[in-house]
């Protein structure tokens, strides 16, 4: 009697030779700088805030893709305090948000400089 | 061969399941009709086919046949996505539920599961903490206060809740030393269920499950006498019958998981499988899980009748001061005793 | 055949991480990154990271944007009171951003295929068992250290969100 199981683990594309490392590096080049756009071309703080989100990620996708590259698992866990950073980030964030905008009712972090003084 | 002949298999399994999923659905419609009416003493639905055994599909000719009406100052692209979400996602998580032992078919052993993937219980939450997006989008996209008001209600039901639930998720996975629910159901055999060690978790499971699909006691985001309809207030036609849907559909599958993490799946005292032919034990296994499902589906039914809905001050009390507290000692106690007296 | 599914997710990844700098209505941007969160998430899973994947749909899909609708939603941002940044400061927000691009590609390009393998390729090392053995043996320390980060924050955001609070 055979048994038939999915393959748990395949190699990754990294590892059977369909795509090289340099893949993962353009991609995650090009999600940091479409991160890095949004936060210079928005004025929303929220906006701002997800495009700071999206530049983590990126980072997060070329850690993991190194990890799986040098059989790592160091970057992998790297990844996961990125996130508890990013969770712990978007909670104070948002709720220093929520509290300004009892304050003053706008998201547009260009009238928010009155914090200043 | 085997590859396309093992393809082919999880195609035909994941129908069976979707269409299993749906017909349990329809029916829990009518079977929570006429409990209520039992519990109210009265009929409850007769009249379509003997015991109205045909209201379900009356029901459903009824929403294809209504006027699908869009309000004019909704987000149209949303406000049809809601719905499809909130179907899509209660419909992702059976697949790592495992249904009953390995089925055996032109000699090759089948797993009578959709998917055994090594983070099974991940997934699971996974699914829940994304269940809330449909509701969300839905509720925002009508552009009606009292929809916003239940899906912002719902956001943070769904949000306080999964956290207590996840955490008594943990002490199964302390107990079970693995996240795959196939290795999780196949170490409950007999009478060794999960229930027995972890009643205070299952208490935890269940109160969140009730949370998470948006039921009474805890049905605030759609309560009739504050927010007219909810979330779904400006929805007609099939779209609300989705949403409807939905909700049965998030019940069958708890009521599921419920049975496959606490009362040993498809185990049930005196049944050895391994002694029965392969594919005698996968129906008989179908068999008994089935009837723990229906027994939940029941239960979350008799809850509904019973019970009247917290307040929202309530919910949120509950949820944050009494049942993630527990689930944190629930946690503490169980890595205690795995780690003294061994599992 | 791996690398078409590459293809297909890092075209979705792209072009929703666009729609995230490119919608003017903060919702539709918070549902294009959650596609790009997902579209992510599946590359983990190509690069056989399962455990990763999961948690990225469990924390960024389901705690971090489901927290980010819940405050648009809460601060009723639907209509579209965002203005333009001048002319002048969008030209040099592009020319930034696409400039550091054409850097980094260059950079990458150059270097191309000048990186090896440090080890043997392993497939195991994206299993719980392999990362919570690292995690709890190499990465104690921080663990510990980012429970009190976590900690502070929920004292903070409990703070924060009060309503008296003057």
């Amino acid at each position: 009697m055979l048994l038939l199981q999915t393959v748990q683990a395949l190699p990754s594309p990294l590892h059977n030779g369909e795509l090289s490392i340099d893949a993962y590096i353009y991609l995650s080049a090009i999600l940091f700088c479409i991160g890095l756009l949004g936060v210079l071309l928005r004025r929303n703080v929220i906006v701002l805030f997800m495009c700071i989100e999206l530049m983590l990620n990126a980072v997060n996708l070329l850690l993991v893709a190194l990890s799986n590259y040098h059989s790592d698992p160091a970057g992998q866990v790297f990844v996961f305090f990125v996130m508890l950073v990013a969770a712990a980030e978007a909670t104070i964030g948002l709720s220093i948000v929520v509290m300004l905008y009892r304050n003053i009712p706008n998201t547009d972090v260009d009238i928010w400089n009155r914090l200043r003084n | 061969m085997s590859i396309l002949f093992y393809l082919a298999y999880k195609l035909v399994l994941v129908l069976v399941i979707f269409a299993i999923t749906l017909g349990v659905a329809a029916y829990s419609t009518l079977a929570e009709r006429k409990f209520a009416g039992f519990f109210q003493d009265r009929l409850g639905p007769d009249r379509a086919g003997p015991y109205g055994i045909l209201q379900p599909l009356a029901d459903g000719v009824k929403f294809f046949f209504k006027e699908d009406f869009t309000p004019a100052n909704a987000d149209k692209t949303l406000f049809v996505m809601g719905p499809a979400l909130a179907m899509l996602i209660a419909l992702i998580t059976s697949a790592v539920i495992p249904w009953g032992p390995s089925l055996e078919i032109a000699g090759y052993q089948l797993p009578f599961q959709v998917t055994d993937l090594n983070i099974g219980v991940l997934y699971i939450s996974g699914a829940v903490s994304i269940g809330v997006y449909g509701i969300m989008v839905g509720g925002w996209a009508s552009n009606n206060k009292f929809a916003l008001l239940g899906a912002i209600r719902a956001s943070s039901q769904m949000i306080s809740y999964e956290i207590a639930m996840g955490i008594a998720l943990i002490a199964i996975v302390l107990l079970a030393g693995s996240l795959s629910l196939h290795d999780i159901v196949a170490q409950q055999s007999g009478l060794n269920w999960n229930i027995w060690k972890q009643p205070l978790g299952f208490i935890i499971f269940i109160t969140c499950a009730f949370a998470e699909c948006n039921r009474t006691p805890f049905d605030l985001p759609e309560c009739e006498q504050e927010l007219v309809g909810g979330y779904h207030t400006e929805y007609s036609s099939m779209k609300l019958g989705l949403f409807l849907f939905s909700e049965y559909v998030n019940m069958f599958v708890s009521s599921a998981l419920m049975s496959a993490l606490y009362f040993g799946g498809y185990n049930f005292p005196g049944l050895d499988y391994s002694t029965m032919a392969p594919n005698v034990a996968a129906l008989v296994g179908f068999g008994v899980f089935f009837a723990k499902i229906l027994f939940f589906i029941f239960f979350f039914m008799w809850i509904r009748w019973t019970i009247p809905r917290f307040r929202y001050d309530q919910l949120m009390h509950l949820g944050w001061s009494i049942l993630m507290p527990l689930a944190i000692l629930n946690m503490l106690l169980t890595a205690l005793g795995v780690l003294y007296l061994g599992k | 055949m791996l690398a078409i599914f590459f293809y297909i997710f890092a075209t979705i990844s792209v072009l929703s991480a666009l729609s995230v700098v490119l919608f003017r209505n903060p919702v539709y941007s918070a549902l294009g990154l959650v596609t790009t969160f997902f579209a992510i998430a599946a590359q983990y899973i190509l690069l056989n990271a399962q455990f990763v994947a999961a948690v990225q749909v469990m924390v960024y899909a389901g705690a971090i944007m489901v927290l980010f609708l819940f405050v648009i939603m809460l601060l009723n941002l639907n209509v579209n009171n965002e203005p333009s940044r001048p002319a002048l400061l969008q030209g040099i927000s592009v020319a930034t951003s696409g400039g550091m691009l054409f850097l980094v590609l260059l950079a990458a390009a150059r270097s191309a295929g000048s990186l090896s393998p440090a080890r043997a390729a392993d497939n195991s090392i994206g299993l719980i068992q392999t990362l919570g053995q690292t995690l709890f043996n190499q990465y104690l320390m921080p663990f510990e250290v980012s429970s009190l980060l976590f900690l502070s924050a929920m004292v903070g955001a409990v703070m924060l969100g009060k309503k008296e609070y003057k």
